[in-house]
């Protein structure tokens, strides 16, 4: 066990943890930041995306010792009253179905349009093919992506 | 306007009527459940009430005439949360806005089928969903009329306000709700004509949306209780196997570790339900203070296993049947195809026979043979199974996502011996289902352990233990013969269909009644692989398999592949052979026809596209896809589907569930198998089992509904299955190579070898 502080969602905090912790397994187990999902726990599946310093990465693959220091961003901090343009457009298309794929699917879609305002179709499934949705949304995560986008260009 | 008895085959839910009539519940947490009401608006201004009423076991209104409606069903990402309460609502004539959705407990005296599975959440709740609104809607007029001392027949209501039109009084249902409650239940209650339906056929969001985009706990997995540790499983390597002995120690003394120990789930004696299917029923549980702990020590337990003579016993002496070498009572992916061809097919029943398709086969100009294949599958939820269980004493506290509450309830009545007045299940949200979470084991194992342990628990599966924990969706085969004579015409249809450990046929759909000759066979297989109920079960398989085989038929035949099919069922419609058509011949027309002229079908286009149609679950679907091949990768351009379901509840929810299932089964039918080896599953994560991913979807879905007022029906399922024939039939377009044995893909790369 040891000491680590991290910046989640704006606020340092600390927890006490074996060092070879996922992130994933510290958010959810240990700060009960829930939103987070596992999925597979082996980078397949995006289900626990978050944001490192701004880009998407697996947490689930993300020792505690690797993230410690840095800034993270989780589902629950990804607006402060749940309007991100991404999940305004995830609201308008009304795109879960069971939902559980569906805050990974939003980090990897916010962290794409931070990098890249005006995605063409192949950057988009680029960008979202490390995101499984077994219910079959990608027709209305890739039309929400392009909603978004707009609404942050505009 | 229709008269229903309010007690029709609910004696139920009159009971509880009467238990909760006077029934006030206060302290409720209103921003656990706020609904539809916050959906992009202000104009829940509301405030919460200060009381509320029940009226009966479906909704309650508050005193300012905010209600809110229970979803009786679990939620598994078919929408029922959301379009459930639209049709009590839509009787009640409430205003949706200010409506807030509530899940359901278990409760069987109210409730008649709290569960998600064959597509039937929405068909069998209809009626009691529209008599519980309407009764509520009928004893809040009532209550007013005696207010006002006029008769109910004056009395008009708008949007959950009560109006007198002689007067022009009007009174709020929040105002009126108290005096409802002493109103008597009446016995039978008017249902709206379905022309004056406001809420029902306009798109509704999605009511847990805003919970889920923001991240909230809402599924089972994301439970965490003071004091609860987490448990997990360590289970046989493979199917076959069984728990001989261990050596704990080492998982025992690592930082966070309770217990190591064994459970048997389903000790022989026990007597089981339906919905009690496990492969592994001794598993080794490891229980600590955090997830990834329990995962490391999970890595640290040295088990035994052994075979289990009991379970490898039925599969050696198949083996011997066919003659094989090197018997072991486990089995093999190599195996089982050899099995299914060469075996099972030899030992098949008559289920069907019309005519005399024997004499026709023998006079027959020309005959047309196929088979199809499919592989087991996992039904790969994305989150895993789980559950939490707090037992103690005499009493269960059971939390997590379930789609058969009320067997779960009984099997661990069965296993635990607690009276079921002491057994509490809630339902939550489910990161999907498909099938898979109708068998509750994972329920009974939480039960077991939490008892053993005297804490809560929170058993997680890991992804592995998920995928090769069995409940497979069956390995299945068909064969088709058609008869055609020297005219090019079709004289006599053979279907043999079977699988391990069940066969996919259903003799009476079509062509079934289409064809004078007709002969179904059906036969299965032991196993030792635990199989269950898939999304569409049966026709999963069954219906690709047969659109492809009309496909190639037509073309055979010279003829247009949709006016090959519209012409059988032409012949279904006005002569049918046999009594026992399970289809409505004009409705499959319909869809047909709908995709047709959407897609602008037209075969003489240079266009890669194939159609297929079919029923199952009660509604009718065809689908026609368009793709291209690049490099060997098959790249959908876009598909066309039309779908009879009778009334669309929710539109746009619907449309997702089409374009969802389409996708759903494209993705199987092209990427997916569960392989053996020795019994060992040779997928186990994401790395090695192949799911669809964004890049392979298909760029457009149109999805058409055909409006015929119908009542409802099931649209969980029926796109699944269809589009898997249509997209085989694409496929010849482009490549010009028929595809038989799923996963279509693994054949594609074959060509590239080659
Ligand atoms: S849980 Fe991390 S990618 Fe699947
Ligand atoms: S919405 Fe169910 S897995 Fe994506």
């Amino acid at each position: 066990m040891a000491e680590f502080s991290i910046t989640i969602n704006g606020k340092n905090l600390s927890v006490d943890v074996d060092p070879t912790t996922p992130l994933l397994w510290v958010l959810r187990d240990h700060l009960k930041l829930v939103g987070t999902k596992y999925g597979c726990g082996i980078a397949q599946c995006g289900a626990c995306t978050v944001h490192f310093n701004g880009t998407a990465v697996r947490s689930c693959q993300l020792p505690i010792s690797a993230a410690a220091d840095n800034k993270i961003t989780t589902i629950e901090g990804l607006s402060e009253n749940g309007d991100h343009p991404v999940q305004k457009a995830w609201l308008e298309h009304d795109v879960p179905q069971c939902g559980y794929c569906q805050a990974g699917q939003i980090m990897s879609a916010s962290a794409l349009l931070e990098r890249n305002p005006n995605p063409s179709d192949k950057d988009i499934e680029n960008a979202m093919s490390g995101n499984i949705c077994r219910c079959g949304t990608y027709t209305r995560i890739k039309a929400a992506i392009k909603t978004a986008s707009d609404s942050q260009i505009a | 306007m229709t008269k229903v008895k309010t007690s029709l085959g609910r004696r139920s839910f009159i009971k509880s009527v009467s238990l909760a009539g006077g029934g006030l519940i206060i302290g409720f947490n209103w921003l656990a459940c706020k609904g539809p009401a916050e959906e992009g608006s202000e104009e829940l201004a509301m405030q919460m009430p200060d009381e509320w009423f029940e009226l009966n076991g479906y909704l309650k209104i508050g005193d300012n005439g905010i209600v809110t409606i229970y979803s009786p069903n679990p939620e598994i990402g078919q929408n029922v949360k959301t379009s459930m309460p639209m049709i009590v609502a839509e009787e009640l004539d409430v205003d949706w806005n200010n409506v807030v959705v509530e899940q359901a407990p278990l409760n069987t005296e109210i409730f008649t089928r709290q569960l998600a599975g064959g597509s039937q959440s929405i068909r069998q709740g209809w009626q009691s969903l529209r008599t519980a609104g309407a009764t509520a809607r009928q004893m809040l007029l009532t209550a007013a009329a005696n207010q006002w001392e006029v008769p109910v027949s004056e009395l008009s209501v708008e949007n959950g306000v009560i109006k007198h039109q002689g007067t022009d009084k009007t009174i709020g249902y929040g105002e009126i709700a108290k005096a409802a409650v002493n109103v008597e239940i009446p016995e039978e209650v008017e249902l709206k004509n379905i022309d004056n339906f406001k809420i029902i056929g306009t798109s509704r969001k999605n009511v847990d949306a805003k919970k889920i985009v923001t991240g909230q706990p809402l599924f089972g997995i994301d439970t965490y209780k003071e004091g609860m540790l987490i448990a997990m499983i360590v289970q046989p390597p493979a199917f076959g196997m069984e728990f001989k002995t261990m050596d704990a120690e080492k998982a025992k003394g690592m930082p966070g570790i309770k217990d190591v120990f064994t459970i048997d789930t389903y000790p022989e004696d026990m007597e089981k339900e339906w919905s009690d299917v496990a492969a592994f029923s001794k598993l080794v549980v490891v229980v600590g203070e955090s997830t990834w702990q329990v995962m490391q020590a999970k890595k640290e337990v040295k088990v035994e296993w052994d075979l289990s003579p009991e379970l490898t016993k039925q599969i050696e002496i198949l083996e011997k049947s066919a003659g094989m070498d090197g018997v072991s009572g486990l089995e093999s992916t190599s195996i089982h195809a050899s099995l299914m061809a060469d075996v099972g097919s030899k030992k098949s029943e008559i289920v069907r026979r019309d005519g005399n398709p024997e004499k026709a086969f023998k006079n027959a100009a020309r005959v047309i043979e196929r088979s199809y294949t499919c592989p087991f599958l996992s039904h790969n939820c994305m989150e895993p199974m789980n559950f939490f269980a707090d037992v103690s004493g005499d009493k269960a506290e059971l939390l997590g996502p379930i789609q058969t509450p009320e067997y779960a309830e009984l099997s661990v009545n069965k296993r635990l011996g607690f009276d079921l007045e002491n057994i509490d299940i809630q339902m939550t949200r489910m990161g999907g289902g498909f099938g898979r979470r109708l068998y509750g084991h994972f329920l009974v194992e939480a039960a077991v352990i939490s008892q053993k342990m005297g804490t809560p628990i929170k058993l997680v599966y890991s992804r592995e233990d998920d995928m090769t924990n069995g409940v497979y969706r069956p390995a299945y085969h068909v064969t088709y013969r058609a008869a055609l004579d020297g005219n090019n015409k079709l004289t006599a249809f053979h279907v043999n269909a079977g699988g391990i450990p069940e066969s996919p046929l259903f003799a009476n759909r079509f062509p079934a009644g289409a064809i004078d000759n007709y002969l179904a066979e059906s036969w299965s297989m032991e196993s030792n692989i635990s199989t269950g109920a898939f999304r569409a079960p049966r026709s999963n398989f069954i219906a690709g398999a047969e659109q492809s085989f009309l496909d190639e038929l037509s073309e055979e035949m010279d003829q247009d592949p949709i006016q090959f099919r519209l012409d059988l069922l032409d012949r279904a419609a006005s002569n049918p052979v046999g009594e026992e058509n399970d289809y409505d011949a004009a409705r499959y027309a319909g869809v047909l026809k709908l995709a047709r002229d959407k897609s602008g079908w037209d075969n003489t286009t240079g266009l890669s596209r194939g159609v297929a149609a079919y029923y199952c679950h009660n509604s009718y679907v065809a689908q026609i896809l368009d793709l291209s091949v690049k490099n060997n990768q098959p790249l959908v351009d876009k598909v066309t589907c039309a779908v009879d379901c009778g009334i669309v509840v929710n539109p746009d929810a619907a449309k997702n569930m089409v374009e969802g299932g389409t996708i759903d089964g494209i993705g199987h039918a092209l990427y997916s198998e569960m392989t053996f080896k020795d019994g060992v599953p040779q997928q186990s994560n994401f790395d090695t089992y192949r799911l669809i991913r964004h890049k392979e979807a298909p760029k457009t879905i149109d999805v058409y509904f055909i409006e015929n007022g119908i009542d409802p029906t099931g649209l969980g399922e029926p796109p699944f299955p269809p589009i898997q024939g249509a997209l085989a039939n694409a496929l010849y377009k482009a490549t010009g190579k028929r595809f038989y044995d799923q996963p279509f893909i693994s054949h594609m790369q074959d060509d590239l070898k080659t």
